[in-house]
This record gives C-alpha cells, structure tokens and sequence, in this order.
C-alpha cells in the first residue's frame, strides 16, 4: 500500500520535474532543462580530496591544504564548467527524410551556440542505444545527424532523446530531455523482386511489353523525375538538349497495382510486395495505379507519384 | 571505448612529473623499476602492442610489495606507503584499458602529488605542484572531451585553474584549523638536521656543511652585535672521555635560574625550522618567552613536545646578567667532574695553574692564553684523535673546531678546580637587508664554555675567540683557512654583491612564504581574522563566512559565465532603428514581421509622405550599417542624431 502511494509520488515528482512535452520549434536549453548530479566518480573524488584533508591536518601540511583547496574548488568549477557546456544551446528538429524499414532514419537537429563559449563532447543519446557526441565552436551552428533504426512502417518519431555532457571532468554528469514533434515517415521494406502483375488489360494480351518502343511518340523537354531509361542519349549527343522519348501507350497499357490480386498473404507481406512493385514500375518508367483498400491512386508516373504511393502504402490501415 | 595513444601519452606524463621530485629519496631499485615500468608501457603504446597479461602484473606487483617489506621492513608508514604508491602508479599504468582505469591513476596522480610535501614545502615545490597540476587537469580533460588538441586542454585547464584560485585562498584563510596531529605520527614523520644534545669530536663540525636554515629572527628595536649573539642551545654537564652529554642532576629540588644585574635587553620574534627536538633556541640569558615552556636551572628553554612544525615565538633577553650567583653546591659539584684515568697530561697542566694562580679568574686567563700562544690552528677537517683525545689535542695536534676547543677548556677548567660546563647552541647570524631579519643556518652552529666565578655567576668564555676572532665578527669563512672554507656551503662562502642580494630577497621571500602559507596555523589564523575585523572568532561564524563566501564566489563566477553565453547579437545600429520602429509603432504604423526595412521605408513614405526624407535617411543609413561589412563610427552617429531627430 505504501509502496504504491511512494511509486504514485514518485510518478508525479517526475512529471513535475522533467515534464515530459512534446515540443515544436526551437528550444533554449535554461537552468529549468538542464539537470546536474555528481557522477560516481566525482563521488569517489570527494572520497580522495576528504582523504587528503585528513593527512593535511594530521600532518600539518600547509601546502597540502593549498593542494587539497585547490582541488575542491576545481571540483566545485567544474560543476559551473559542465553547466554552462550546455546552457543556453538553440536547438531545433530539422527535416528528416523517409525511409525505408529496416533501414537507419537519420533525424536531423540544428544546434546553435550563440554564446562565446565552445562546448565540448556533447552527447544526444536516443532512448534506444543510439548516440552521436559532436563539439560547436562559439558562435556556430551544427547540424546533427542521430541515426534511429526504421523498424516499422509508418511514421517513426524521435522519441524522448537526452543531450548529456560530463565535460570537463567527468565529475558531473548534466543532461536535458529533448522531445520533439518531427516525425519520420518509414515506408513498408520492399519485398526480395517479385515478377510485375500481368496487366488486366481488355486486350488480353497476356504479357506487357514494358520496354517496347513500336509505339514511339515523339520527344519532349525533360522535366525532373523522368525516368533515366527514358531519356533521348542521342538526342543528347546531337546537343538537343536533355530530351525524353514519349510512347503513345493505349489505354489499356496502364499496370493496376492492386492489393486485391494479391494471393491470400498477411496485410505486411502484401505491403511489402506492392511496394517492391511500385518501386520496379517507377524504374521501368510505366504508367501505374495504385489500389489499396482505403484508397486509390489513379495512374501516373514520376517521383511525386510514386513517394505519394509510397506514402500510401506506408500509411495503410494506420491512424494518423 | 579504445583509449587514443596521445592519452596514455599524457598519463605517463602526470606519472613522470609526480614521481620525478621523489626519486631523490626513493630507493634506487624503485625509482629504476617505476623508470623501466614506464618506459615499456610508452614502447607499447609506440609500437601498438597490447598489454601484459594480468598474471604477468601480479607477478611484478607481488615482487614490487616484497622489495618495499625487505627495503623498509614495513608496508605502511611515510616512506614505505609513498614508495608502495609511487610503484602502484607505475605498474597501474600497464593496466589502463578503460576510461576508469584511467581515472584511477589520475586520483592516484593527485594523491601522489600531495606526499611530496612531506619532504619540502618550499615555493619552488608550489611552482612545479601547479605545473604538474596543470598537466594533470589537461590529461584528465582530455578523457572526457574526445579529440581536443593538446593546447586548447592545456588552455582549459588553466582557466578552470585560475578560476579556482580566489576561491582556494578564501578557503585557505577561512577554513577551521585543528591542531595536528589527529592521531599518532610515525617515529619518521619529520627530518632532523640540526643541534643534537651529544657533543663529541666532528659533531658540530659537519653541521657547519649545512646551509639549511636553523631560524630567523626578527629584533624589534635595536638588534645586538653579531659577537653578542649565542643562541643558547642544550648545555652539556656530563664528560665520558669522548662524547658531552647533558647528563642528570639527581638532586631532586633545584633553584631556579636566576638572573641579577640585567643589562641590555634585547626583544625578538624567532620563527624556528622544525628540528624534531624539544628545546628552543634563544639569545643568552633569555627571562622571557611567548609561548608556554619551561625555563631549566641552566637557561635552556624547552617545550613539552618535539618541534615538528615551523615555530614562532617572541623572546626577551638580557645581555649583560650575572647568572646564578648562588649556585647550588651540588650544582657546582656536578661542574668539576671529570674522568679522572684519562688525559694525564692536561691534568698535569692544569694542577700547574691552580697552583700558580691566586684565583679562578686567573686560571681562564692563562688558559685562554695558553690556546692564544700555543699555536692552535681553526679548521674543519682536524686530525683524528687518540683515547686521550684532550691531551692528544692539546699537545699533539693542536688542530680542532669550536667543539675541541669548548671540550678541551672545560677539561682544563674542571680539572683546575673551576666549575664548568659547556653550551652548544649557534653564533651570530646572516642580515638580511631587504627583509631586515636575521638568518641563522646550521652552519653557524656553535660550542663554547660558561664556567662559574664566585660573584659573578656563570660567565660565557668561547675559547674559540680566542683563536678565531673572526669568527664571532665574520662568520665561519673568514675564520677558516682558504683550503677549509672550499668545503663550506656555497652560501656562506659567496661576496659578490649581486649575488647575496639575489640570495636575500629569495630568502626574504621564503621567510614570508614560511610565515603567511606553511606557518598559518590556528594562532595566526586567529590573529589575521582579528586583523580583518572578524569579530568573535567561532568555528561557527568562520563555517558562515566561509559557505558564505564560497556562494557568493561561485555565483558571481556562475553569472559571468552565463552572461558570456548570454544572445547579444542586437548591434548598435539595429538597437537604433528599433527605437525609430518603437517611435512610428507609437503612432500605430507597425513594422510587419516580414517586412524589410526597404519595404517598411516605402510603405511609411506612403502613408506619411511628408516624412519620407528622414525616413529615407535612416533607412539608408540603417542598411548601410548592418548589411555592409565596413564600420563607420560617422554613419553611426549620423543614424543616432537622425533617430533622435525623428518627430511624428
């Protein structure tokens, strides 16, 4: 019974000391964020200097109380050196690219020391074992990259990361939570190659001639997120400037990627296989379509639509 | 994590730098296995090979702790535990794989550095201590800020060094002193060189070899000559046939010293070097002394516990005094014993005298006269003498130091049926002119005569005066033969002027350093509180003061740290137009947050279009300013007269 009221207390004594909060924008580090305990080796310092104090006095050694002084007071400054190693930091959540799962989300974070001080060794820990220890110069920025492991689909935050510092001494150990809102989108981890979907095309051929050029259109100027096998090289040679082939496909020429055609899998495997699709038909430079349960992109082609797909994909069935 | 070779570099620096100063007293087998020890962890570090295995390690520290037990039949004590410290250290080093092995031997480093104290406190040991602190502090940053170069670590380390300084010295005034020791000290916690209470052939004589600094002393009035200044010592009753020693006077209740016809008082602050003995040092006949002790019914005064820390004391003396007049008959008994088997010789000689002579006093004349005429020789390296070493020297070797005079002439004076004794103690003194104190070092260590005259007490007679005038009004090297005085300490020997005057203000530096660091002990703590104006002297109000201090210290050091890191990137010139922003905001025509001063200027010009000019000017002005690299002190203040000319 009084073991739990204790761990309630406890509770709130934490909620009311960290105040665990999701933030946006800039935050200051001020004496309000920065938190400051003796490590244990500083602990074990005092031990020595209390030692030391004792032969002083045994033995009369002035120059000992100098020494010893001295060495307490350095343990004393190096509690204010360790402080102010972080204090009145800017820090701000920069833009994080997507990612696959399975791969490193690298969460980016600008850092900015306006103060005339350099500060050393600081190190952004995230709650998983995830660190990377950087140094700014007085009066700089820094941008930081924290790589987080994309295990998931979806959208992957930061979670709560510590900034910790035991610069200069290791006598104390000084850290600030960080929890910002910026969040990185993982897209399902493409399934190993999987042959494309036969087009349910009226004609029936059956097969798709995906690199046939018979119904070669004409060229037209490049605009960015053409597919590469597209472009005109001998156009290019002729210096006609960056040109793309253009193929007058027949309607029924566009690839339904649909989630419905796929065999009885689970839903992640589906994912997996479609996104593995999406990413072979961009390559290919095919119109495609995508159709999820909940939704469906209408046939199109270029990185817009294929990160719109991807993002779709990333997104199914989930909440946001 | 993989400690960097730059590291262990730094750390076998700290190590070097703390055993360094003790190699002169470690044994020579340590100092060469911690040399070897840590040249083979700089070779491993050089080649990148890896460490001993551990096995190995508890070999070489199993053997080491072994050496210590056989060198010092002991493992704990002074010497023994600074020795096993030093070792540890060293083999530590070959152990070092992780970030807390490395702090070990950086607490080990701080730790080691305090022993050193042990064996000198002077201000030559404080400078290198900073130095090696500093070298410490470097390598101990550089464990907990990655790859920073070596001067920046240096640079931090200094400043946090110099940070600490205001705050060690308000500590070290303010914090409580006890009284040590706390609990009881080796036999060999303390060195002494020094005056021993046995006299014997050479014993005084190799003391004058020494240039280590006995006292000084500070007069206040008038200081006497140098020939006057005896520095009384411990007075030798008892003669073996080789060796005085004080002996014991077992006759229960003796008189006190008693002193009548003072004359020529001398008043004097004498700071004493610790000697590990527990009898004082003042000018003959000393009636007075500050601090408690006790005064001996032959003068010596002495205090209850051995000296074994630097000690000041305040002592009044007169000069001129007629000593015991009315001296105890079995005192005076005590005065004539001599062993009546040796020394036939000067016996002989000295029932000549007593037979020709109507009195005592005529019997130290001519005994004085027969070491004037005889010709006796003053040196410091005399021949060795036989069993019969009075007579050997009297009529033999006739070479000998202030002790084979003062031994020989009590010898005679006892034998003649004059009471006698001898004193030991030190004569004369360096001036130091630029701290106006006194000096008196081993080598001014002394021996002479007091024998006792009906009437007149006991009276001082230095026979060596009378062979080595000199020596009373020089000092040793101008009564020492040229071939003798090569051998003296360079410091007495040295005339050159620069020189001595470079010699005194180190001394004069050193005296203050003694008195106001190494010698502020409980007294002078109590004495520079009252100084300061600190009333009521408690543990209490000096723990206030000091947690007082150490706060306010620390906060305005905090605060100024602070304001370093503090946002001050608002210029003159942006301070400026804001207050020209402030003045239109007033009027209700607010600067937009998006909104360049340009594209402000027009939009104001438009609505106030009777001031577009000054707003114009400013605005130029402005821009100019900030967004140019050149800084125009004129610009500037055109801009502030325009501000402040600037009217809706």
């Amino acid at each position: 019974m009084v073991k739990t009221v204790f761990s309630a207390l406890r509770q709130k004594f934490r909620i009311w000391l960290f105040r665990p909060k999701i933030e946006s924008g800039s935050v200051t580090l001020n004496q309000r964020r920065i938190f400051i305990i003796p490590t244990r080796q500083g602990l074990g310092f005092v031990g020595v200097l209390l030692v030391m104090l004792l032969g002083d006095i045994n033995y009369n050694l002035s120059l000992g109380y100098v020494l010893t002084f001295l060495l307490g007071t350095t343990t004393l400054m190096a509690m204010v050196h360790t402080f102010r190693n972080m204090a009145q930091l800017e820090i701000r959540a920069g833009r994080t690219e997507s990612v696959f799962s399975g791969e490193m989300a690298e969460f980016v974070f600008h850092f900015h020391n306006t103060g005339k001080l350099a500060r050393y060794h600081l190190k952004l820990t995230s709650s998983n074992v995830q660190e990377v220890i950087f140094d700014i110069a007085a009066r700089q920025g820094m941008e930081v990259k924290l790589p987080i492991p994309a295990t998931q689909r979806g959208w992957l935050c930061s979670g709560r990361l510590t900034l910790s510092t035991e610069f200069p001494l290791g006598l104390y150990h000084a850290w600030s939570y960080l929890q910002f809102d910026t969040r990185c989108l993982v897209f399902p981890k493409p399934s190993p190659p999987h042959p494309l979907p036969v087009s349910a095309a009226p004609n029936g051929t059956g097969t798709l001639n995906v690199t046939g050029d018979e119904d070669f259109a004409g060229l037209r100027n490049y605009v960015a997120g053409d597919p590469i096998p597209r472009i005109a090289w001998k156009a290019l040679a002729r210096e006609q400037g960056l040109q793309v082939k253009q193929f007058s496909s027949p309607q029924g020429q566009e690839l339904w990627l649909e989630w419905g055609h796929l065999p009885a899998l689970s839903a992640e495997r589906k994912l997996q296989i479609l996104t593995r699709w999406v990413l072979d038909a961009d390559a290919q430079g095919i119109q495609y379509g995508l159709r999820l349960p909940d939704i469906e992109l209408p046939p199109g082609q270029g990185t817009l639509h294929r990160l719109e797909c991807l993002r779709a994909l990333a997104l199914c069935g989930l909440q946001t | 994590m993989k400690l960097s070779a730059p590291f262990i570099y730094g750390l076998l620096a700290c190590v070097l730098l703390i055993s360094a100063p003790h190699a002169e007293h470690l044994p020579l087998w340590v100092s060469l296995v911690s040399a070897l020890l840590m040249v083979w962890r700089a070779y491993l570090v050089y080649s990148n090979k890896p460490l001993p295995q551990r096995g190995l390690l508890f070999m070489l520290m199993a053997g080491s702790v072994g050496g210590i037990f056989i060198t010092f039949h002991t493992l704990f004590g002074r010497e023994a535990g600074v020795t096993l410290l030093i070792l540890l250290a060293a083999l530590k080093l070959l152990e070092v794989r992780s970030e807390r092995d490395a702090t070990i031997v950086i607490y080990l480093a701080c730790f080691i550095l305090i022993t050193e104290f042990f064996y000198s406190q002077s201000l030559l040991t404080a400078m290198l201590m900073f130095a090696t602190l500093l070298v410490i502090l470097a390598t101990w940053i550089h464990l907990h800020s990655g790859t920073l170069a070596f001067i920046s670590r240096l640079r931090i380390a200094g400043m946090i060094l110099l940070q600490a300084i205001p705050l060690t010295i308000i500590l070290f005034v303010l914090f409580p002193r006890v009284q040590g020791p706390l609990w009881g000290l080796p036999q060999d916690a303390y060195a002494n060189t020094g005056l021993d209470d046995k006299m014997s052939p050479g014993s005084v004589g190799h003391l004058v070899l020494s240039d280590e600094v006995a006292f000084r002393i500070t007069f206040t009035g008038t200081p006497p000559r140098r020939n006057q200044m005896y520095w009384r010592g411990p007075v030798l009753w008892n003669f073996d046939g080789q060796t005085w020693t004080p002996g014991k006077s077992a006759f229960g209740q003796i008189k006190p010293p008693r002193l009548d016809n003072p004359g020529s008082p001398a008043n004097y602050t004498v700071t004493l070097e610790p000697h590990n003995k527990t009898w004082l040092f003042t000018l003959e006949m000393p009636t007075n002394i500050s601090i408690p002790a006790g005064f001996t019914y032959d003068f010596q005064v002495w205090q209850k516990v051995p000296v074994t820390a630097r000690l000041r004391y305040t002592a009044h003396s007169q000069l001129s005094y007629r000593a015991n007049i009315e001296e105890d008959r079995r005192q005076l008994q005590r005065a004539l014993m001599i062993p009546v088997n040796l020394n036939p010789r000067a016996q002989i000689l000295a029932a000549q005298w007593r037979a020709s002579s109507a009195n005592d006093e005529e019997i130290t004349r001519k005994a004085l006269s027969y070491f004037n005429h005889e010709g006796f020789q003053y040196t410091l390296s005399p021949p060795p003498l036989g069993t019969n070493e009075v007579d050997d020297f009297l009529f033999e070797t006739h070479k000998g130091f202030c002790e084979h005079f003062a031994s020989s002439f009590v010898f005679l004076m006892r034998a003649a049926g004059v009471p006698a004794r001898v004193v030991t103690g030190y004569q004369g003194g360096e001036y130091n002119n630029i701290g106006n104190y006194y000096i008196v070092r081993q080598s001014d260590a002394h021996a002479w005569a007091e024998v006792w005259l009906s009437g007149r007490g006991w009276v001082r007679i230095d026979p060596t005066a009378a062979i080595a005038p000199a020596r009373l009004e020089l000092g040793m090297a101008a009564a020492l033969p040229e071939t003798d005085s090569a051998t003296l300490p360079w410091i007495s020997r040295s005339h050159i002027s620069w020189l001595s005057n470079f010699r005194f203000n180190l001394d004069s530096l050193t005296n203050q350093w003694n008195q106001w660091v190494l010698g502020y002990n409980p007294e002078r703590q109590f004495a520079f509180l009252t100084r300061i104006g600190m009333e009521e002297i408690t543990w209490q109000n000096m723990a206030f003061t000091l947690l007082g201090g150490i706060a306010l210290l620390v906060g305005l050091f905090t605060f100024f740290m602070l304001r370093k890191l503090a946002t001050l990137n608002t210029d003159k010139a942006q301070q400026l137009y804001l207050k020209f922003c402030a003045k239109l905001s007033k009027k209700g025509i607010v600067r937009e947050m998006h909104e360049g001063p340009q594209d402000f200027a027009a939009r104001v010009a438009q609505i106030k279009p009777q001031l577009a000019s000054p707003i114009a000017n400013i605005t130029e002005l402005y821009v100019t300013l900030r967004y140019t690299k050149q800084i125009d002190a004129g610009a500037l203040q055109r801009l502030s007269r325009a501000v402040a000319a600037f009217k809706l």
